[in-house]
């Protein structure tokens, strides 16, 4: 028996004519998790969120919500609710009525459901404007009210598309908090399509980070953060630098991997790699330190330093390497300070063996997340 | 260099001169002469309510009026549901825009031809002899020809529908085309079934398209006074008509104070309209 809540994808396919949006695509999400689905725009994630709501008919495969399957389960009577990416409030309706709206698809009395209405409008801190229209509500407001007609039905799943998108920064932070909230107090599934990496590591229990129609890693926050599978999910998600060498002989101490520029890397013993053979591996923003570039030492990148920024906590300095993609080595200011550098110099980023962390897919997208 | 004061004044000159050229100038004229006398032959410029006195103690007046209503009426309501329908068919169901683009300018083909032509084509088809009677008559529907096809009231409000529909269509494809897909699927959402979404959601937004639309579908239809006469084949009347017969014999104050008469007529029912729907609100949406 599956619980209330829980999203069981099998095998789910989606074509619009000769574009695969979504391709074989097997997924669980456990009940009452947060769940985030992440990757650039035209990844599929928005077409799979919109095939759990019902809004779009899977070519083929199985959705099955709380153990039952409503791949054929007409929209309104799946448990799901969607907020929508642009609120779609109605226009002509009051914020009350907005709300109200399903309940009153559901046959309840007029004055039953402005009445449940009104306390999930309470629950949102909105009840003081439910006489007026979507028009007269600032962003934030109608975020809300999105937020409270969608809640009103109790759902087991609440589905969000880029909820957060169209807000300001500071809105941001303050609704990403609320929705976290919201979601622990109610205890359903929420499921949040975002383009936004910080947004989905901060909310969620479990984050999906999909390209080109597939899911590429599915975990916990911090085990696609930390450990990446493949270069372009070490890039999406930021805070690594990616690194492609060769495989040379294996030592005692790990395999040698040398680089275009004949820097020298070591990769742990236990992978099954060959001799000759290409990869990948990641190294932490935060796990590398500078040296001055002049003595030659195993797992160090040489390179020219670009440009360094100040934000904080931390002192971002940018090398220019033989590497398709800067490596940025994020230091803390009280150890960047200790021996400042300067833009122009030429410097060696260096760090310990077990930070080489070796990527087996193959996926290398740029991982902007504004498009490919 | 121009006084700055003046700048606003230039600025509305060009809408100013056009309604009082074509607007309140024949308005005034038509309002003097309704007080004037005529005797057939010359007019006696004077101040005098007899006209009026003529036009609203005169129980034809009030038949006229009632007749030109029930044309109003018919004709608001069958444009009304063929326009709202063949919107409703563009937008929501005909999804690649270029097709819908096609299909509407083909809603538009008739108007190459002019008026009385679409008019008179009716007559062919329509007569007692004429294509659909004798369809009918070969199919052995009927053993003989329908006579209330052609010259009646019948054959009037269906040339209304047919020359009117696509003013009321467009005002309604209009608004109706600013409804946003997403509030739809919203409603879809909260599990609405098609004829809810039709009554709840996609009826009010498009409210400012009806109201238009009826605005100048009962205009159109109050002021005729053609189509009346060559479909109605001398059957059917309302008051455009009569005050054309009171031109034709040169009784021209008795015709203006009838065009009074018929013009707080069609404001009354505008009125009406525009009371229910805030168009200018709805607009600004």
């Amino acid at each position: 028996m599956s619980a209330k809540g829980e999203i069981r994808i099998e095998k789910i396919s989606k074509a619009f004519g000769s574009l695969l949006a979504v391709k074989d695509v097997d997924l669980s999400i456990p009940a009452g998790s947060y769940c985030c689905m992440l990757g650039p725009s035209g990844c599929g994630k928005t077409t799979l969120l919109r095939m759990i709501a019902g809004h779009e008919t899977p070519t083929s495969g199985r959705i099955l919500i709380g153990g039952e399957d409503v791949t054929d389960v007409p929209t309104g009577s799946r448990g799901t609710a969607l907020m929508f990416q642009n609120y779609a409030l109605f226009p002509h309706l009051s914020v009350l009525d907005n709300v109200a709206f399903s309940l009153k698809v559901q046959g309840q009395g007029t004055a039953q459901r402005r009445d449940q209405a009104m306390n999930m409008l309470k629950r949102v801190q909105l009840s003081h404007l439910a006489e007026r229209v979507p028009a007269q509500l600032s962003g934030g407001q109608q975020q809300r009210v999105a937020l409270a007609r969608a809640l009103v039905t109790n759902p087991q799943v609440l589905l969000l598309d880029e909820p957060l998108s169209a807000l300001d920064e500071f809105l941001r932070l303050r609704m990403r908090s609320e929705l976290k909230r919201l979601q622990t107090e109610l205890g359903i599934t929420f499921v949040h399509v975002t383009h936004t990496q910080p947004e989905a590591i901060a909310l969620a229990d479990q984050v999906i980070i999909m390209d080109h129609g597939v899911v590429e890693q599915s975990g916990h926050p911090r085990e696609i953060y930390d450990q990446p599978h493949s270069p372009y999910v070490a890039r999406f998600m930021g805070g690594q630098n990616v690194i492609f060498g060769t495989v040379g002989t294996k030592g005692k101490d790990g395999f040698a991997v040398t680089d275009e520029a004949d820097n020298k890397y070591k990769l742990d013993s236990a992978l099954a790699l060959a001799k000759g053979q290409k990869v990948a591996f990641a190294v932490r923003r935060d796990g590398a330190k500078l040296a001055s570039g002049k003595g030659r030492s195993d797992n160090a990148i040489k390179g020219e330093i670009r440009n360094i920024e100040y934000q904080g906590t931390f002192v971002k300095v940018a090398l220019k390497t033989c590497q398709k993609d800067e490596f940025l080595v994020y230091l803390s200011d009280g150890e960047y300070f200790a021996s400042p550098r300067k833009v122009g110099e030429t410097v060696s980023a260096i760090w310990p063996i077990e930070r080489n962390h070796y990527l087996e897919g193959e996926n290398n997208s740029s991982g902007d997340p504004t498009g490919h | 260099m121009i006084n700055k004061d003046w700048v606003p004044y230039l600025q509305v000159a060009p809408l100013a001169i056009l309604m009082v050229l074509f607007v309140a100038i024949p308005l005034a004229v038509l309002v003097t002469l309704s007080f004037w006398l005529s005797d057939g032959i010359s007019l006696t410029p004077t101040f005098s309510f007899d006209n009026y006195k003529a036009v609203l103690t005169s129980f034809l007046t009030w038949k006229l009026l009632l007749a030109t209503l029930k044309f109003a009426v018919l004709t608001w309501f069958f444009t009304l549901v063929i326009g709202f329908t063949c919107s409703y068919f563009l937008v929501f169901h005909v999804k690649n825009l270029k097709l819908q683009i096609a299909l509407f300018l083909l809603c538009t083909i008739p108007f190459w031809t002019s008026n009385v032509i679409r008019m008179i084509s009716w007559v062919p088809f329509l007569g007692k002899e004429g294509l659909f009677n004798s369809f009918l008559m070969m199919l052995g529907i009927i053993d003989r020809p329908l006579e209330f096809l052609l010259f009646s009231d019948f054959a009037v409000v269906l040339t209304y529908v047919h020359l009117f529909t696509l003013f009321m269509m467009v005002p309604i494809f209009n608004s109706m085309a600013k409804i946003s897909p997403s509030v739809i699927e919203a409603a879809v959402d909260a599990g609405a079934s098609p004829f809810m979404i039709l009554k709840d959601i996609i009826i009010p937004l498009t409210r400012t398209g009806i109201a238009l639309g009826s605005v100048f579908v009962v205009t159109l239809v109050m002021g005729d006074f053609f189509v009346i006469r060559v479909m109605g084949g001398g059957q059917s009347s309302n008051i455009a008509a009569a005050m054309k017969n009171n031109i034709d014999q040169l009784y021209y104050p008795d015709a203006a104070a009838m065009a009074v008469f018929l013009i707080i007529a069609v404001l009354v029912p505008i009125v009406v309209i525009l009371r229910i729907v805030d168009v200018r609100a709805e607009l600004a949406r």
